[in-house]
């Protein structure tokens, strides 16, 4: 080994303990990088052949009934390649051992040979027999959650009439692998399943027989998709068509896009994030860590050494301890992101996870980290090694000392001398001091973004289901009812008050922008389920016009007072002109909001409701569910606290796995540079500390001088720290925000005074292992040698 | 004061010839005029003591001799070459290829033993003898493997002449060399480079501002305030065994 490659090592481990620190701020900043990445690109593989693999349909639509001679037609149409007609109906469930309501979607199955689309991945069991009209397949999730096993049986209500099934197969569907209850944003398994039953069957039961009322096909290679939801449009138009739509519009894809983007911006904001900090520190501290070795590097020179060979040699030292923080960080990133990946696959249903890491994504980090530490390096060096060797090798010349401005303030006489010393230094490195800061505040700041999604969404709780959606139960009908429903529900024992609703769906047009979702028509002043205004105040319904929540009129780009086209997607499809009047606040879902009575005005129907919600007496919730069960006019009905259960369940499952992983990485961050900045410190003052020890100061004294300057700059750092953060938290809010949710930047103090007490505890170990050091500085050695 | 120019009796060549040398270093917020035009010539294989009090720019003149800075005027010549117009990399070249230092503090690299730090030299010189031979030579072929750390003052500057010497320089610049050590372990330390001013007839030039060290010289340069004040030649050179102060 050459003596320069020797010196290397021998380095690198003299300054072990800032080494690791290092790496481990690389480490961390590359295995984000891996563990969203590598988490993204496994979900996206998986879900790409997943769809390829079980046929996963282009284009869907739903209708009333048309009879199967429709779907020849259909196929005809330029572009489409194969075309699936079936049944698809909402159910109610009755499950043994479980006496809350459960609900469902049942489909139909081919009576001969397997689905061409769509088709299903059994786990467990068999098809149905199309000759037993009592067998179904469930959706995994649902069996899993009620513990069912094949041969089971259990009841559904089939267009009104109650029917014994039995489980003969456990199955997962491209089409439902996130499986979630119409109107609801979080998956509960327990109180809504999806079953398969043969066609035969499922027609018979709801008069369909020779008829279909859904339709799922693919197009050709090129195909103009427009070109066929127009003609299919027109085609199913006459029979009740709902309007069709593409993949990109389709739920379960829908909500999985969305997800996979947030990951997707989760994962370009958080690498560069920690990445960004990790390179900052690195150039920093190798920065220093090369500058104090100013003395070495002008030897080298004198020897003969050129400036290319002394900065390979650093070169060489910096690429050691990124590159065990490159490759730690890989390592930590496919772990992490294999547990990650599990945390998804447990709410997006895949029978299977490939999980890869593309060799790019590592060499990027790798890279990154090595550009970031090079640069670093190379300023340094350069800067030691363009000095005239003679000139390195004298001790710097006086540094220009000077009053501070704290001290022309006029507080100089309440300072103590090492408190003048303190200030001094400070001001005279004012850059370096200033990188200090800068540093400390990042590691501060990180922390607050792993944990602000944690306040926010408790917050999200608290508004969506404290202030506007605060009812107990609410119950949605087969179809629009008459108004007088909401007097038969008034008459169930346990209800204590009802409030009734109208929903539409829609499709909202302005200009060249469109939006489907739906519009909900509400009692005025309700006090069950209100609006909420920009700053959460209950808002009155207007008499007339609508109310849009506040991100879709950015969506569709209107304001209050510009009026927008709403195509109904029900009935007779009317197309009609309505005003918006103003904005609400929304965290959770976009749509429009209008008083009950000017929506039915506006449909131009009687007074019809599809839905009311209801604050109940929970005593007697078991009567009232088996009575609301029996009116059959009831679809389903939701609990608000399940709603808030499974929001709160997805959220531990997921964020706080990611809170976990972030915090910690945070942490490490603002350890690493707490210490290093102390460490560096020390390093650059020993000699001047060993001085004042030699003229008499005490250990204490010299401490403070030096640890005084660190709590200084890590006080000021703290708030700095805090605010960077709450910059930072806002970004990432403003880069999650969708049409499915908005995250507000919420804070609570206790995050702001973790994130704070990280980093003063961080501090406080660096001090006292500094502290250490101190009390054994060499006096005489460091007076004998030279600079 | 008119500098006085010295020529060689035997009429050996100049290794270095310095006209109208100056330097101005400025020290923080004070300008420092450490050479006012030196005027001096070293010839082959002499050893040569330069003599004067601190401040006198004694180190000064031996940075810029050896490549280790550049002048702010005049010009210094080595052999055909002109140093004063060389830049960074040429410097570089330089001091790789001819010459050695020593310096008073040993500017040893503390991670690597005294094999390693001679062999950090040996590795990028083109004719270099082995670390174990230029340790033999200081007598240090026991304590080679050893850290700076854990090697006296003398036996750290011994490895420093290792160091030097182990390239077979042509001009071998000490600056100080005694400085920080005792007067026993400074007189082990001169014999050392007075041997290989002997043994290899390698160009030395030690500076101190000990007089006592100007009786082993060839020649003795005084230098006062930025100028050469004068130059005296040794008719009979004392052996570092026989210095005492």
């Amino acid at each position: 080994m050459r003596a320069l490659t020797r010196k290397m090592w021998r380095d690198l481990w003299q300054v072990r303990a800032q080494a690791v620190a290092i790496a481990l701020v690389v480490m961390c900043g590359v295995g984000t990088y891996i563990m969203f990445l590598a988490t993204l690109g496994s979900l996206r593989d998986t879900q790409a052949s997943y769809y390829r693999e079980y046929r996963f349909a282009e284009i869907f639509a739903s209708l009333k009934r048309a009879p199967d001679a429709l779907g020849l037609r259909i196929g005809e149409i330029a572009g489409v390649n194969h075309v699936d007609t079936r049944v698809v109906v909402p159910i109610r469930l009755e499950m043994p051992d479980f006496d809350e309501p459960v609900t469902g979607l049942m489909a139909s199955l081919p009576d001969r040979g397997p689905p061409g689309l769509n088709a299903l991945y059994l786990s467990q069991g068999r098809l149905p027999d199309p000759l037993r009209a009592d067998e179904v397949v469930a959706s995994l999730p649902f069996a899993q959650a009620h513990g069912l096993d094949l041969g089971d049986r259990f009841y559904a209500v089939l267009n009104g009439r109650k029917q014994p099934l039995t489980l003969v197969g456990k199955a997962l569907s491209p089409e439902f692998v996130q499986l979630l209850r119409p109107g609801s944003v979080f998956p509960d398994y327990k109180r809504y399943g999806v079953f398969w039953m043969s066609r035969r069957a499922l027609g018979q039961a709801y008069d369909l027989e020779g008829a279909f009322n859904d339709i799922a096909l693919t197009l050709r290679a090129g195909a103009n998709a427009q070109f066929v939801i127009d003609r299919l449009d027109e085609l199913l138009g006459p029979y009740g068509g709902l309007g069709a739509y593409e993949r990109a519009d389709q739920r379960s894809h829908r909500f999985l896009s969305e997800e996979f983007n947030q990951l997707g911006t989760l994962a370009s904001l958080f690498p560069v994030l920690f990445m960004g900090i990790a390179a900052f520190l690195l150039n920093v501290v190798i920065g220093r860590i090369v500058t104090m070795q100013r003395e070495q590097i002008a030897t080298l020179k004198a020897f003969g050494y050129g400036n290319l060979g002394v900065l390979g040699h650093y070169l060489q030292f910096v690429t050691v301890i990124v590159a065990v923080g490159v490759i730690g960080g890989t390592l930590l990133g496919i772990w992490l992101g294999q547990r990650l990946s599990l945390v998804y696959m447990a709410f997006y249903h895949f029978p299977y996870l490939q999980f890869s890491l593309e060799p790019m994504t590592a060499a990027e980090a790798g890279a990154a980290s090595l550009l970031a530490a090079g640069a670093g390096t190379l300023f340094a060096v350069w800067r030691a090694a363009t000095l005239r060797p003679a000139q390195a090798m004298r001790p710097e010349p006086p540094a220009r000392y000077r009053e501070t401005w704290i001290e022309r303030l006029g507080v100089k006489r309440w300072l103590s001398q090492p408190a003048r010393m303190i200030f001094r230094h400070i001001q005279r490195r004012a850059v370096k001091s200033a990188l200090t800061i800068l540093g400390i505040a990042l590691g501060c700041g990180v922390i607050l973004t792993g944990l602000f999604q944690q306040d926010t969404v408790g917050y999200m709780v608290n508004v969506q289901y404290g202030m506007s959606q605060r009812e107990d139960l609410s119950v949605t009908f087969t179809e629009p009812t008459a108004y007088r429903a909401r007097f038969d529900l008034l008459g169930l024992r346990g209800i204590e008050h009802v409030e009734v609703f109208r929903a539409v769906a829609v499709k909202l047009r302005h200009g060249p922008r469109s939006y489907r979702t739906a519009i909900r028509g509400l009692e005025p002043d309700g006090d069950i389920q209100r609006v909420l205004d920009a700053r959460l105040r209950p808002v009155s319904l207007p008499a007339d016009g609508l109310l849009l929540t506040d991100y879709l009129g950015t969506l569709l780009d209107v304001r209050p007072g510009d009026s927008l086209l709403v195509e109904v997607l029900e009935g007779n499809r009317p197309v009609r002109e309505i005003p918006v009047v103003g904005l609400v606040k929304e965290y959770l879902g976009v749509s429009g909001y209008m008083e009950l009575g000017a929506l039915n005005r506006f449909m131009r129907e009687g007074p019809t409701i599809s839905g009311a919600y209801l604050s109940v007496d929970s005593a007697q919730l078991p009567e009232l569910f088996t009575a609301l069960e029996n009116m059959p006019r009831v679809a389903g009905v939701a609990q608000r606290v399940q709603e808030i259960r499974n929001f709160n369940r997805v959220m531990e499952e997921t964020m706080l796995f990611f809170t976990y992983v972030a915090t910690m990485f945070a942490v490490v961050i603002a350890f690493g540079v707490v210490y290093n900045s102390a460490r560096i410190a020390l390093t650059e003052r020993g000699r001047e500390l060993a001085s004042l020890r030699v003229l008499g100061f005490t250990r204490g004294e010299i401490s403070y001088i030096l640890l005084g300057e660190l709590a200084v700059l890590t006080l000021v750092a703290i708030p700095l720290g805090l605010l960077l953060g709450y910059w930072m938290c806002y970004y990432i809010a403003l880069a999650l925000q969708n049409d499915l949710f908005r995250v507000p930047v919420i804070l609570a103090p206790a995050t702001y005074a973790f994130a704070a007490s990280v980093v003063l505890v961080a501090a406080m170990l660096s001090g006292l292992v500094v502290r250490r050091r101190l009390d054994q500085l060499d006096l005489i050695a460091v007076l004998k040698t030279a600079e | 004061m008119t500098p006085q120019i010295d020529t060689d009796p035997a009429g050996k060549e100049a290794v270095f010839q310095a006209r109208g040398l100056t330097k101005v270093y400025s020290m923080g917020e004070v300008e420092v005029q450490a050479l006012r035009g030196v005027d001096i010539e070293f010839f082959a294989g002499e050893f040569v003591v330069l003599l004067g009090p601190s401040g006198s720019g004694k180190s000064t003149l031996l940075n810029i001799l050896g490549g280790l800075d550049s002048p702010s005027g005049g010009s210094v010549r080595y052999g055909d070459h002109d140093l004063s117009v060389y830049d960074d990399a040429a410097l570089t070249r330089y001091r790789r290829e001819h010459v050695g230092f020593v310096f008073q503090f040993y500017n040893l690299i503390p991670s690597l033993t005294a094999r390693e730090n001679v062999a950090l030299v040996t590795e990028i010189a083109a004719n270099p003898m082995t670390p174990e031979e230029a340790l033999a030579r200081v007598g240090l072929a026991e304590r080679m493997d050893h850290f700076p750390a854990q090697l006296s003052g003398g036996e750290q500057q011994r490895v420093a002449i290792a160091r030097a010497v182990a390239k077979r320089p042509d001009v071998l610049l000490c600056d100080e060399p005694t400085g920080a050590l005792d007067a026993q372990t400074g007189v082990l330390v001169l014999d050392v480079i007075a041997r290989v001013n002997r043994e290899l007839g390698t160009t030395t030039v030690v500076i101190t501002h000990n007089a006592v060290i100007a009786g082993m010289a060839d020649r003795v340069v005084y230098l006062s305030d930025g100028l050469v004040a004068r130059v005296e030649r040794n008719a009979q050179k004392v052996a570092a065994a026989q210095l005492r102060w």
